[in-house]
């Protein structure tokens, strides 16, 4: 009876709490800089997009929400022909940033992407493509990797040594 | 028309007015208390404080579809919800608002309130028959049991009051009232009354009737739309009437400094629903057992106990 009372009391005593309702519309929540939300697809530091179509991401993706087609340009750089993520079948997990190995496809703290038609949330490349580096800024798959592209012959990469002329060293 | 007819029918359609008020204004009450208490804000977008959300509540559950059950035996399962509505307006009948606002001053209105809080039992008893449904007749079944033991020492419990009031008035009662609040010589009989009162409201913490974990909602599990609404606010109605008997039998009725007879009248009710709500908010609901040894064990022998002293005490006076 008495440790009823004093529940009440206690209980009571929450008229003079601090409210930890976040009234949202008006007061934005604070996300951490490593939220997952919107993706987006993001550039090297030479503002050419990061992504080399390597399907790694939709392999990855558990709900099959990413399709995307590989294409080259004519120096043989890949790049996606079409981006896609349907974000209405989309959940948010990161395993396709986990995979990416460029960096290309980030998650960003920005889940305010209702619409009212379910089409509307198919974004496509032109929608996910963002003007930025994201959270890896300097980084830049091309100028690491060993593949002549337009403006980077062989051997021209960081750390990388000169081609050798196999040939050259026959007796 | 004569002059005291008219009065008589404005009081009565103000009570009426008041109470079906009151009781949807319950649901406003009930669930902004219950957020400050948990360190939410509850309710605050539709209107001011969220007041329309009473209003968008009652137009939702008139729209909503009004189903019986194939297997339900139709009469009883209509005539259920009307019970409970029916009892405890006409309860408030008797009380009085203000010195002469009150619909009738019935000289046996305690035995009044009692009987109709008695046929009221029949509504929850028969709704859990009627459903047809296992859980529904569990939630009947304890609900008549429930309410059956805790009318009993509701009524004793009152009685010490009718002794020191010398009425069964309640005009009389709170008339009596007018040095001394009767919670001070009675405050065994305000404890027991006011818990016999949760009880017979079934509210948490004994709210076994519709325990939610156990019996889905009890006896009205199968009960949809307005049907739903009218246990709902039935029970509103139910809390309202208890509180407003709390502040008539010990808490002085209409008396208080400065203000109206009305207004102290209203606040010391809305007082008591608040306390409803904080119960609500902070206890949980008892086993059974517990519930049936708490009231035979308990507060059966305390109200019986303090009948006996208060007859004792008004014998040794006179």
């Amino acid at each position: 009876m008495l440790s009823n009372l004093r529940s009440m009391w206690i209980v009571l005593k929450h008229s003079f709490a601090k409210r930890v309702t976040v009234q949202y519309p008006e007061e934005k929540p604070k996300l951490a800089p490593r939220w997952r939300g919107r993706i987006v697809l993001t550039q090297d530091p030479d503002g050419l997009e990061r992504c080399v179509a390597c399907n790694l991401c939709a392999v990855a993706c558990p709900v099959a929400c990413i399709a995307l087609q590989a294409t080259e340009d004519e120096s043989g750089r890949r790049y996606p022909e079409f981006f896609r993520i349907n974000f209405s079948r989309c959940i948010f997990c990161g395993y396709c940033e986990e995979a990416c190995p460029t960096y290309a496809i980030q998650l960003t703290p920005d889940f305010e992407m209702s619409e009212y038609k379910r089409q509307n949330l198919v974004y496509e490349k032109e929608d996910l493509m963002v003007n930025g580096q994201g959270k890896y800024p300097g980084y830049n798959f091309y100028r690491v990797a060993g593949l002549a592209i337009a403006n980077k012959g062989k051997g021209e990469a960081e750390n990388e040594a000169p081609p050798v002329d196999v040939r050259s060293l026959l007796p | 028309m004569d002059f005291d007819v008219l009065r008589q029918l404005v009081v009565i359609a103000g009570v009426l007015v008041w109470l079906v008020m009151t009781a949807s204004l319950n649901i406003w009450i009930e669930r902004r208390l219950l957020a400050l208490w948990q360190d939410r804000y509850g309710p605050n977008r539709v209107g001011l404080f969220g007041l329309g959300h009473v209003v968008a509540d009652v137009i939702k559950i008139s729209f909503k579809e009004d189903w019986i059950p194939p297997f339900a035996d139709k009469a009883v399962f209509v005539l259920a919800p009307a019970i409970i509505m029916t009892t405890a307006m006409m309860s408030f009948a008797v009380v009085p608002f203000a010195p002469g606002i009150s619909v009738i001053d019935l000289d046996v209105g305690i035995l009044f309130f009692l009987a109709l809080s008695s046929i009221g039992v029949y509504s929850v008893a028969l709704a859990g028959w009627s459903s047809n449904n296992k859980y529904a007749l569990l939630g009947g079944l304890r609900a008549s049991a429930q309410m059956l033991a805790y009318e009993v020492f509701m009524g004793l419990s009152l009685m010490g009051v009718v002794g020191l009031a010398g009425s069964f008035s309640l005009h009389d009662i709170v008339a009596a009232q007018d040095g001394m609040w009767f919670i001070v010589p009675q405050f065994l009989g305000f404890v027991v009354f006011f818990i016999a009162g949760v009880a017979e409201t079934h509210r948490i913490p004994f709210d076994l009737p519709e325990a939610e974990s156990e019996l889905v909602a009890g006896f009205h599990s199968e009960y949809s739309g307005m049907k739903f609404g009218m246990f709902f606010v039935g029970e509103y109605i139910g809390i309202t009437l208890i509180s407003a008997l709390t502040v008539t039998l010990f808490f002085g009725g209409w008396h208080g400094p400065f203000l109206p007879p009305v207004v102290w009248f209203v606040l010391k009710t809305f007082f008591f629903i608040s306390v409803f709500v904080l119960l609500r908010a902070s206890l949980p609901r008892l086993r059974y057992d517990q519930l049936m040894a708490f009231g035979w064990k308990i507060m059966l022998p305390l109200s019986l106990v303090n009948l006996l002293v208060t007859g004792a005490l008004i014998l040794l006076r006179n």
